[in-house]
């Protein structure tokens, strides 16, 4: 099967471990990711006044561009796209009198009213695919290595809007099991990394993630894992504080190790926090493999 | 010295958060939930519900804090609000009515190059679009 695949700046641009390992992840599974020929960064944040109409419009002229080239369904790797995407998603399809004001602004397009369905890849994996068929493709199983599951907010909230419990998640849990590691859960699990303060309030950002990764420390954890490139970026980055940091890594890479699949297409020499020294010392990745 | 009038009419303050959140402030009861699970109150002056409450009251003050740029839009306040408030979209509200007076909380143009070069897109956006308007 194929899906249409919208990737946002950051992914092209400084996430690019993620994308490669998403599609050879993916391709083991029997996916392949048709890339939009055309798109536009989806603005990041979605507005949260009442009367900003304009910063909608670039997510929606997302979304009638695949309409245009006949999709249907959107997937995204990026939690900051999944979460913009999707309350635009919602707003037109609630809010008519937005919508037709929205439209009328974004003539180059079709119309747009809210048919397109957008996913993130871990829906695509724990509700398409499934753990079990996951579970088929396990090679090298993570046995012995205890993961700490980080979500933050833009996956999970505002409720209904996330793609699980918005405060007790459990899809990275239940991935990581497939895999046979053992996971590390904590309430800082949900919590704001720090985010867009990194621009201009960094230390605010490496106090947060100093907490977070002292806490997964403190639960026994060796490896950091999430989705967001944003988070992935403070926590890598901004660890500091950290006595004994933790590698942080993309839930892809770790399957894409657990699959047995080719080391540089999983891009794990492209972190801050080297993750190559733990997965050979605890036998996951082999030596010559490593210096590929 | 908080000033409270007694015109029945609301202050101004109150009337654009009001209108640009689209929450309704008087239904916030000062529990203080959103306070006890916000991650950034470490580093606010005003916490979420004194922050309300100051709106409520018309102080100025609620625009000069430093709580409303620290709010991240995370989303826990408004998820556990007994009240319903999404108390994030009335931090978007302050936020927006201190911006559309003219003036920007983050001045990209002094930002260090260096920085500019090793952040990535989805950190400068969200930031610009949450600070500058």
């Amino acid at each position: 099967m194929h899906i249409d695949y919208y990737p946002g700046c950051t992914i092209k641009a400084s996430a690019g471990q993620y994308e490669t390992s998403v599609r050879a992840v993916l391709a083991t599974l029997g996916i392949q990711m048709k890339e939009m020929e055309q798109w536009n960064c989806c603005g990041v944040v979605h507005s949260l006044a009442s009367d900003n109409l304009i910063r909608h419009i670039a997510p929606i002229r997302v979304f009638a561009r695949l309409q245009e080239q006949g999709g249907s369904e959107m997937l995204t790797l990026c939690d900051m796209c999944y979460n913009t995407l999707s309350q635009a998603n919602h707003l037109v399809r609630q809010n008519a009198r937005q919508r037709e004001s929205i439209n009328d602004f974004i003539e180059a397009e079709e119309d747009y009213d809210g048919e397109i369905h957008v996913l993130h890849l871990l829906q695509i994996l724990r509700d398409r695919v499934g753990y079990q068929t996951i579970k088929k493709h396990v090679r090298r199983a993570l046995q012995g290595l205890t993961v700490f599951p980080y979500y933050g907010c833009k996956l999970l909230r505002p409720g209904g809007m996330g793609i699980d419990d918005p405060e007790a998640p459990r899809v990275l849990r239940d991935l990581m099991h497939t895999l046979g590691a053992a996971v590390a859960d904590d309430p800082l699990q949900t919590q704001c990394c720090g985010s867009y303060h990194i621009v201009n309030h960094d230390e605010i950002v490496s106090r947060r993630v100093g907490k977070i990764a002292a806490r997964a420390l403190e639960r026994g954890a060796d490896v950091i894992v999430l989705s967001c490139p944003l988070c992935h970026f403070n926590l890598d980055t901004r660890q500091a504080l950290v006595d004994s940091p933790l590698p942080v890594l993309y839930f892809t890479q770790l399957m894409g190790v657990a699959f047995g699949l080719d080391l540089d297409v999983l891009g794990l020499n492209q972190h801050h926090i080297d993750p190559l020294m733990l997965l050979q010392q605890r036998g996951f990745v082999q030596e010559e493999e490593a210096l590929v | 010295m908080i000033k409270i009038t007694a015109s029945g009419r609301p202050n101004e303050l109150l009337r654009k958060a009001a209108a640009l959140s689209g929450q309704d402030l008087f239904a916030c009861y000062q529990c203080g939930t959103c306070s006890a699970g916000c991650p950034m109150v470490a580093e606010m002056d005003l916490l979420p519900d004194q922050l309300i409450r100051h709106v409520l009251f018309g102080m100025s003050d609620a625009l000069e804090s430093t709580a409303i740029w620290v709010c991240a839009s995370c989303y826990l306040c408004d998820e556990r609000c007994p009240r319903g408030i999404d108390v994030s979209k009335i931090m978007e509200a302050l936020r927006q009515i201190w911006l559309r007076q003219n003036e920007d909380y983050v001045h990209v143009a002094q930002l260090p190059k260096e920085t500019l070069a090793e952040l990535p897109p989805i950190a400068l956006v969200a930031n610009f679009r949450k600070n500058t308007g």
